[in-house]
């Protein structure tokens, strides 16, 4: 009997609750109100955008998704991996490699529709691998020592063209 | 009785303590009221517009102690707009003029500013005690004033308060001559900390029984306070995690059994495992235990802990005691009387967390336990029917199912059975916060069975306007009802209106109420306020042209003999 309530209970809406009024009869404020306590509990994701919800003080609530967050944060460093001319970027978990020959390989494979090819910093393929450091600047990757890189490195771009060259042929 | 002279009658009434026994006496007849009210040295305002601060002043111009509260209870939960209201400084100004002999305010949820604290520090010669709890709005320059001025300071106690950080020297300005403090907690400011004061004050003050420090005082400095404070009856730690390799660990672990008089522990920000063995020696005196700001420390070594702790009457935790841990809690705290048990985590039940094992264990050890404040993933109603019939003397149940609306998983059923065993069986409770699948039949037996029942929380609970009406009208003792989330509307709103002015306040977000349904219930009862919250910019620029159709997020509904407020900010409407 409850069934074909919850298939609309499992509906997802970003209305606050008691605002899907409209579609519901005038008496029906008792099944709506059901329908959203079921909503809560058929949906997991729900609760967490539940404000005020569990009724927890500010200084305890912060100490949790802190706590989370340095969690999801040990669990993989994902970067952002953008490369000039490509129309979407990629993330990396830095994490997974083992040093700069692995990460180029898969970049290499990550963007070859792209037409990337050759090693980093190929004089003839024109590209070169840069990355954001901590304090914001763009710099070529493979300089410094691996674990220091991916302690550092906030995201990643493949220059490409004369940039490229120039910063190649520095060294 | 009014034969007898005045001197007289004040003797007795100075045996006449609680305030509703005084307010009682004061309505006998006029020479009563005014023998009380002149005689009265303590008042508590529930709500601090429900009277304006003059009128209160005046009345009773002998008053030593003033306790006033602001903001409604959801605010600790982020459900009330930061600039609500709940301004002390009015209550401040009125007692700097009406009654300079005042020696202790109490504020809780209210916005204190540091202008105020610097009126409260410089008007009153006599200030002994401040107590702020769940406040914001001031500074550290605030409590600078706080030590500068008040000569003769005993209790200085900030519970929970947003402090805005100006700096560590606050400390230092408790002058040399400062030697009267008997109370210090600082617990819950974030700055840094001045060691060398700190350390300074604590030395100077032999009276000091109770200091609670913020998680900035490390334990360096933690071990030299213990070094001349070795009196204290009370003690928060303040950051509680070090080497174990150290001296300063080394340090920690002797400082401890010199504490003869110690027992209540609290603080342990951050504590780990090691560090947390420096206690075990003071642990059999201890009545008063809070571990819930150490969610490192894990079930087996919250177990080394609390097995040595017998003489413990109230114990804070966290879930990840686990069930196992509170059975050991439930064989070896046998004069335990309240318990508060809070999640470590909200987004999934971990593999450490509490069930209603663990709390049918303690109901069934802990004969004396009366107060309860229990979060966990689930609960059945046969544990809750055992453990109302374990526990009849609750005073406070909350029990906080974490997933809202979940029913018994062993049934499917709601708690409806359960919650109601618990207000049959607990005759004197008197505050009650409900959770899980409920319908409206656990309202039917609260209204029933919940005669002493004075505060009462509900969420995402209920089926129809009928549940709210059970409870107002049962429920003769109800002072504050507190309910988000719940298909309570215009009926259930309106069919008791006299009642509201029989309770403190009354509660609703994200039920079903109109603005034509407030705005009746402000025309039957003007003695109320009936406040509407409404956080959505879009509708309030067109406050005339909302329907009584439109749906109200938030109310809140007081009785009040000062009208409405003259202090509500734009999106707070009285009608």
């Amino acid at each position: 009997m409850e069934d074909l309530d919850n298939l609309k209970a499992t509906e997802l809406t970003l209305g606050l609750p008691g605002t899907d009024a409209p579609e519901k009869p005038s008496p029906a404020s008792t099944t709506g109100a059901n329908k959203r306590a079921n909503e809560e509990c058929c949906l997991p994701v729900a609760k967490k955008q539940v404000v005020g919800w569990p009724p927890l003080r500010s200084y305890r609530m912060n100490s949790i998704r802190i706590r989370k967050m340095e969690a999801e944060d040990n669990t993989g460093i994902y970067v952002k991996v953008g490369m000039d001319g490509a129309p979407y970027l990629r993330k990396v978990d830095l994490g997974v490699y083992t040093g700069y020959k692995e990460l180029t390989e898969a970049l290499n494979d990550m963007f070859k529709c792209f037409s990337l090819g050759g090693a980093e910093g190929h004089e003839e393929s024109g590209y070169a691998i840069t990355y954001e450091d901590k304090d914001g600047d763009w710099m070529l990757v493979g300089d410094v020592p691996w674990e220091m890189f991916i302690s550092s490195c906030k995201r990643m771009r493949i220059m490409k063209g004369s940039e490229a060259r120039g910063l190649s042929s520095s060294t | 009785m009014t034969y007898f002279p005045e001197e007289v009658v004040e003797h007795i009434f100075d045996f006449v303590g609680s305030h509703r026994d005084r307010n009682t006496v004061s309505t006998v007849c006029k020479a009563w009221y005014q023998v009380e009210r002149l005689s009265r040295r303590t008042v508590f305002v529930g709500n601090c517009y429900a009277i304006g601060p003059e009128r209160v002043m005046a009345r009773f111009p002998g008053i030593k102690s003033l306790s006033v509260k602001g903001k409604p209870h959801f605010a600790d939960f982020n459900l009330v707009p930061y600039d609500w209201g709940g301004f002390a400084l009015p209550w401040i100004v009125a007692a700097a003029r009406l009654c300079p002999g005042l020696e202790e305010l109490r504020l809780k949820r209210m916005v204190v500013t540091d202008d105020g604290l610097e009126l409260l520090a410089r008007s009153f010669p006599n200030f002994k005690s401040l107590v702020l709890i769940s406040c914001e709005g001031f500074s550290t320059d605030g409590l600078a004033t706080i030590a500068t001025y008040c000569r003769g300071l005993r209790e200085l106690d900030l519970q929970e308060n947003e402090v805005e950080d100006h700096g560590c020297q606050w400390l230092s300005f408790f002058p040399d001559s400062c030697t009267s403090l008997v109370s210090l907690n600082f617990g819950c400011l974030k700055g840094e900390v001045n060691g060398g004061a700190l350390e300074r004050l604590v030395a100077r003050c032999p009276n000091l029984r109770s200091l609670k420090l913020s998680p900035a005082v490390s334990v360096e400095s933690l071990n030299k306070i213990l070094a001349r404070a070795s009196h204290l009856v009370d003690l928060g730690t303040g950051s509680f995690a070090v080497d174990h390799r150290t001296d300063v660990y080394h340090m920690l672990m002797n400082s401890f059994p010199k504490f003869k008089s110690l027992r209540n522990l609290s603080g342990f920000w951050d504590a780990s495992p090691c560090c947390l063995r420096a206690v075990y020696p003071v642990c059999t005196s201890l009545t008063v235990l809070n571990l819930s700001y150490a969610p490192a420390i894990q079930g087996d070594d919250l177990i080394k802990i609390i097995c040595l702790c017998f003489k413990l009457q109230k114990l804070w935790v966290l879930d990840s005691i686990g069930d196992k841990g509170l059975a050991v809690v439930a064989s070896t705290c046998k004069e335990l009387q309240e318990l508060r048990v809070f999640p470590c985590d909200i987004y999934g039940a971990g593999t450490t967390s509490v069930t209603e094992e663990g709390l049918l264990a303690v109901s069934s050890g802990c004969p004396k336990l009366n107060s309860l404040l229990y979060f966990c993933y689930q609960m059945t109603n046969a544990a809750l029917i055992t453990i109302a019939k374990n526990c009849p003397h609750f005073t406070r149940f909350r029990l906080c199912i974490l997933d809202p609306g979940k029913p018994d998983p062993v049934t499917d059923q709601p708690l409806d059975e359960g919650f109601g065993a618990i207000v049959r069986s607990c005759k004197n409770l008197r505050r009650l916060s409900l959770s899980g699948r409920l319908t409206d039949q656990v309202f039917l037996y609260i209204g029933m069975y919940a005669e002493r029942l004075e505060m009462l929380s509900i969420a995402f609970a209920g089926d129809s306007d009928k549940g709210m009406i059970y409870v107002l009208n049962g429920c003769k003792n109800l002072r504050k009802l507190e309910i988000r989330d719940c298909p309570f509307g215009d009926i259930a709103l309106l069919k008791n209106v006299a009642k509201y002015e029989t309770m403190r306040s009354l509660w609703m977000s994200s039920c079903d109420i109109t603005l034509g349904g407030c705005k009746a219930l402000a025309a039957k009862m003007p003695r109320l306020n009936v406040e509407i919250i409404n956080e959505n910019e879009e509708t309030y620029e067109f406050e005339e042209n909302l329907s009584d159709l439109h749906k109200l997020e938030k109310i809140y509904v007081y009785r009040t003999v000062a009208g409405p407020r003259n202090d509500a900010p734009d999106f707070v409407w009285t009608l």
